[in-house]
């Protein structure tokens, strides 16, 4: 029954959410829509963290990585004249799931804070790496002069349809996260993650589960970097900075880590947030510091967790 | 959502004393993005402070017409700074966005706006991809290109038949574009080139390589915390009197007060200085001081120019703001009382400008000031405008 | 590249591995026997610069500033422990980084409310300002120096209070099991408050130290941070033997790889390369340090027991 809740409350906010553009083009504010879109292409990056951190408990603090190899596979594409919006995201989808191989393959024989600190480390790299790259605009970053092309019936510049093409991934991947943590695969890295000891003593090797585990969670918010860069319509190393990678683990944490709905609700309400509070006043980072802490203090299971029939895995 | 607090609005009392008859339906917006929280926040607040300052010299009324400022914070991140010019373009129905500190936030902003057909006062990033290909109509700076004071600083050295010049830059973009804005017209012999960590904090490895090397004379480019970390370990390391340290962006109105002393004897070139004698600088800085206590800064000077240019742009239209190509014509003339100065504008809408150089001195109150010393460059141009083509 | 250069630079990255030594020795406490990952741990460093160059100003005697900063900071991280921490030692690592991180934003807005957003300007005293000869033709600066000798000595104060007190024993004893200490009649949540507020005092001693050289400013403590970390799990979390070892072993790799790094990528590949692929290396050089030491050793280099 409590679930049942849950899930209600979760479609009623993906509803709202794809009420949002014919409203927004009522009252004449578009604004919205594009603020809603980076909002949500946001939570599909924390979808894809909450996979490994939520449920297989593996603490990335790196994803923000694959924001950027995602971007600057596009970015580095169009540059060459290649705007084929088909190959640019699948080649940002390939190139983060063949880093997050490397990357995870030497990261998940750590765990806990070790394993925190080496993503960090790789991340970081890419970061050094990114800025020091002259050809595409170190530092400064490149402009994305065309936005990637579907030809005719899929047009990004049109602020309406990229917003439900960004949705529709939202919902596609929050689904497919769902199926997989349920599945056997799912079991594997959700048992391994209470108690690996235990996992190996009935049979499974948890290394392998994981690593895809990371892998499918890399090439998710690699498409985050690409749908990203085409939002801005400018990329910089900055989608890189281990910043951002903290700023993704918080939204996860704040909605709630290992919920359906906890990283959509934890993106939208610290993007919120920030917004609203900067608005507001120039000191904002102390009312969001406090906020935070209280959140932790208070709200034990995130702000999903508020929600009845919420509960934690693991 | 966006409640109305982070709109400060100015002068709507004074709209019923409205004088042309144009200015009596029409709002003046303005939307002024900026870094105002974190660390960099304090060159928002030079910037912000200036902005306010401004308008409170116009009487509340940019160009006749009743004033409304909307302030943004970028929080130094180029999406961040891109959605709030969206906000400002659609929501609120800005005329103009003004501000930017970073060329990266700058480089994703500038054509959001400039496509949206608002016009785009830049007061501080002038990167070199606005200078050249991708130029626009709608976009004017009051600063300058990020290679022009750099060149100064080169001109000088060479002027001063230096030879064997040790250059630290930090390793990104910006720190490379100055280096070879230097190089462009540096003659002398370069004993080592030497790119630091971005943010690095201790400089005692690279000051001692320097020290080994024993050059004449020492370039370097280091904004922010990197340049008063740097220039204090300079000093410590007892090399000021032996080496003289020349800079660009590193000692400003922003960083003196955290170096006072151990700045003194630095070179820096710039196109601006709070001493720079002409009307208009002198009652800016003078109320600047009166009205917050501090010393204004470049960054402050060029957001103040940047709403006085507006100022003339709206005039010369007589408030109509709809007439677009008639604000364009008056900015191109650069006819206001500049803080710089007289200057005029270039085919790419970057200002054709004088730079002097500066030493850092101690003043007869004790107090360490930037000081010009003499003009270096005429009238300069930047080096990248024959790659624009106005549309 | 003479032999006096190579020796300055060891001094040099000496000098900014001790600096990292004091920070890390607080943080990997912390971590050891809390078990708490103190994402805040930078700006208590920042409160002690803050803390330090205020008492400075205002008492005009550079010991006594050092000893207020101290205080100051054992105090703030005292209070920062009873108010919000002591509640998160049994939660979730991933609850306690969330938490400590609205730390940092809380402590860099709260100095750039009482102290601005401007770097504030900081100075020594005369007497630390100048150089010794340490042999003829190396001279180097008597208050790096000084950080030397106060870091080597800190960690010599530390192993002999760890291993060789009760407080030591208390502390080690309260890391393997908390339940059995708090059996035998010890107070710990002041055992861990007291620690809490050593550990805070150290990042208050490292920031003081840092505030006259580096700059004090409002997130001045997160430029450092990561590098701290790096330190922490190279040398193994909850081991101040580790912390010296990788604080050390980071501070030189660090700056070695800064100084001379480009020159010996010179002679191997162009000088144009190696002016690209130089500076790029060197700031990655000590990430790179911690992944293979983690590829090799998945627990750092000296893993603390259980």
């Amino acid at each position: 029954m409590l679930t049942r809740i849950r899930t209600i409350a979760l479609v009623l906010g993906l509803a709202s959410l794809a009420a949002l553009p014919p409203v927004a083009l009522a009252l004449d504010e578009p604004f919205y829509i594009d603020l809603f879109r980076r909002f949500m292409i946001f939570a599909i990056a924390a979808v894809s963290l909450n996979l490994i951190l939520g449920y297989g408990g593996m603490v990335s603090f790196g994803h923000a990585a694959y924001l950027g190899i995602g971007g600057y596979a596009v970015g580095i594409l169009a540059y060459y004249g290649i705007d084929n919006g088909f190959l640019q995201w699948g080649v940002a989808i390939g190139a983060s799931a063949l880093v997050a191989l490397v990357i995870g393959a030497v990261s998940i024989r750590t765990s806990g804070i070790y394993f925190i600190m080496i993503t960090l480390a790789f991340t970081q790299m890419l970061y050094f790496l990114g800025i020091s790259v002259e050809e595409y605009g170190g530092d400064d970053g490149m402009s994305l002069l065309t936005l990637s092309q579907f030809g005719e019936w899929l047009d990004l510049s049109d602020a309406t349809t990229f917003y439900y093409l960004v949705l529709a991934i939202l919902i596609a991947f929050m689904y497919i996260v769902h199926r997989l943590v349920n599945s056997r695969f799912g079991m594997v890295i959700r048992a391994a993650k209470s108690n690996e000891v235990r996992t190996r003593a009935i049979g499974f090797s948890p290394y392998p589960y994981k690593l895809v585990a990371f892998m499918i969670a890399g090439a998710m918010c690699g498409l985050a970097g690409a749908l990203l860069v085409n939002h801005t319509a400018y990329l910089t190393p900055d989608f890189m900075h281990w910043t951002r990678s903290g700023e993704i683990m918080f939204m996860v944490i704040l909605g709630g880590v290992g919920t359906t709905a906890g990283p959509l609700v934890g993106t939208v309400a610290l993007l919120l947030l920030e917004d609203t509070l900067s608005a507001w006043t120039t000191h904002w980072q102390l009312f969001l510091g406090i906020f935070l802490v209280l959140v932790v203090l208070f709200a034990k299971r995130g702000l999903a967790g508020l929600l009845p029939g919420g509960k934690r895995n693991g | 959502m966006r409640t109305i607090s982070r709109s400060i609005s100015i002068g709507l009392l004074a709209a019923a004393f409205a004088a042309g008859p144009a200015a009596a339906a029409e709002t003046l917006k303005i939307g002024f993005i900026t870094t105002l929280s974190g660390p960099a926040g304090i060159i928002g607040k030079h910037m912000k402070d200036s902005v306010d300052l401004a308008v409170e010299h116009l009487g509340g009324k940019v160009g006749g017409l009743p004033t409304e400022i909307i302030y943004g914070d970028d929080q130094r991140k180029p999406d961040v700074g891109k959605q709030l010019a969206d906000e400002m373009i659609k929501r609120n129905k800005v005329q103009f966005v003004s501000g930017i500190i970073w060329s990266n936030v700058m480089l994703a902003v500038a054509p959001t706006v400039t496509r949206a057909g608002v016009f785009m006062i830049g007061t501080n990033a002038g990167p070199h991809q606005l200078a050249g290909k991708q130029c626009s109509k709608y976009f004017f700076t009051t600063s300058w290109q990020n290679d022009s004071t750099p060149e100064a600083m080169g001109q000088v050295m060479t002027d001063q038949k230096l030879t064997d010049v040790y250059v630290i830059a930090p390793n990104y973009a910006a720190g490379k574009d100055m280096v070879t804005g230097f190089k462009k017209s540096f003659k002398g012999r370069i004993a080592g080139e030497v790119y630091t960590k971005l943010g690095q904090q201790d400089y005692q490895a690279e000051i001692s390589q320097l020290r080994a090397k024993n050059p004449k004379a020492v370039f370097v480019f280091l904004p922010g915390g990197m340049g008063i970390q740097f220039v204090k370990q300079y000093t410590a390391a007892g090399l000021r009197d032996q080496i003289p340290l020349y800079s660009v962006y590193t000692v400003d109105e922003v960083s003196l007060p955290a170096l006072k002393d151990v700045a003194v004897g630095q070179y820096e070139t710039r196109y601006w200085s709070p001493d720079l004698d002409n009307p208009a600088n002198k009652k800016y800085v003078s109320d600047f001081r009166k009205k917050y206590g501090y010393t204004p800064s470049f960054y402050g000077a060029q957001s103040y120019d940047g709403i006085m240019l507006i100022d003339s742009a709206v005039r010369a239209v007589n408030g109509n703001l709809n007439d677009k190509a008639g604000m364009i014509k008056a900015m191109e003339k650069a006819d206001y009382a500049s803080t710089r100065g007289k200057y005029s504008y270039n085919i790419n809408h970057f200002p054709i400008q004088n730079y002097y150089l500066l030493q850092a001195v101690r003043n007869p109150a004790g107090q360490v000031e930037m000081q010009i010393q003499k003009v270096v460059l005429e009238n300069h141009k930047d080096a990248y405008y024959k790659e624009c083509r106005m549309k | 590249m003479n032999f006096l250069v190579v020796l300055e630079q060891i001094l040099n990255g000496l000098q900014f591995g001790v600096m990292l030594f004091l920070m890390a020795a607080g943080l990997t406490l912390v971590f050891g026997i809390m078990n708490l990952v103190n994402l805040a741990h930078g700006s208590l460093y920042m409160v002690g610069a803050y803390l330090a160059t205020a008492a400075y100003q205002w008492t005009g005697s550079f010991p006594l500033a050092v000893v207020l900063a101290l205080a100051g900071t054992l105090i703030v991280g005292m209070l920062v422990e009873v108010v919000t921490l002591r509640t998160l030692y049994e939660r979730d690592h991933l609850d306690q980084v969330l938490a400590t991180f609205g730390l940092i934003l809380f402590f860099n807005e709260l100095i750039a409310i009482i102290w601005g957003r401007s770097a504030l300007y900081t100075s020594l005293p005369r007497y630390l300002e100048g150089h010794v000869e340490l042999l003829s033709g190396l001279n180097y600066p008597v208050y790096r120096l000084l950080i030397i000798f106060v870091g080597l000595a800190v960690a010599g104060l530390l192993w002999y209070v760890v291993t060789r007190t009760r407080l030591g024993m208390l502390i080690r004893a309260g890391a393997s099991n908390r339940t059995m200490v708090a059996a035998l009649g010890v107070n710990i949540r002041l055992l861990y408050t007291i620690v809490f507020g050593f550990g805070a005092a150290l990042a208050g001693l490292a920031g003081l130290l840092a505030g006259p050289i580096y700059t004090a400013q409002p997130g001045m403590g997160e430029l450092i941070l990561i590098q701290v970390f790096v330190v922490i799990v190279i040398g193994g979390i909850g081991s101040i033997r580790g912390a010296l070892f990788g604080a050390v072993l980071v501070g030189m790799v660090d700056t070695l790889g800064r100084a001379f790094l480009k020159p010996m990528l010179a002679t191997v590949i162009s000088l144009e390369a190696a002016q690209t692929a130089g500076p790029a290396l060197a700031s990655m050089l000590i990430y790179v340090l911690m992944a293979v030491v983690l590829a090799i050793r998945p627990e750092g280099l000296f893993p603390s027991r259980g």
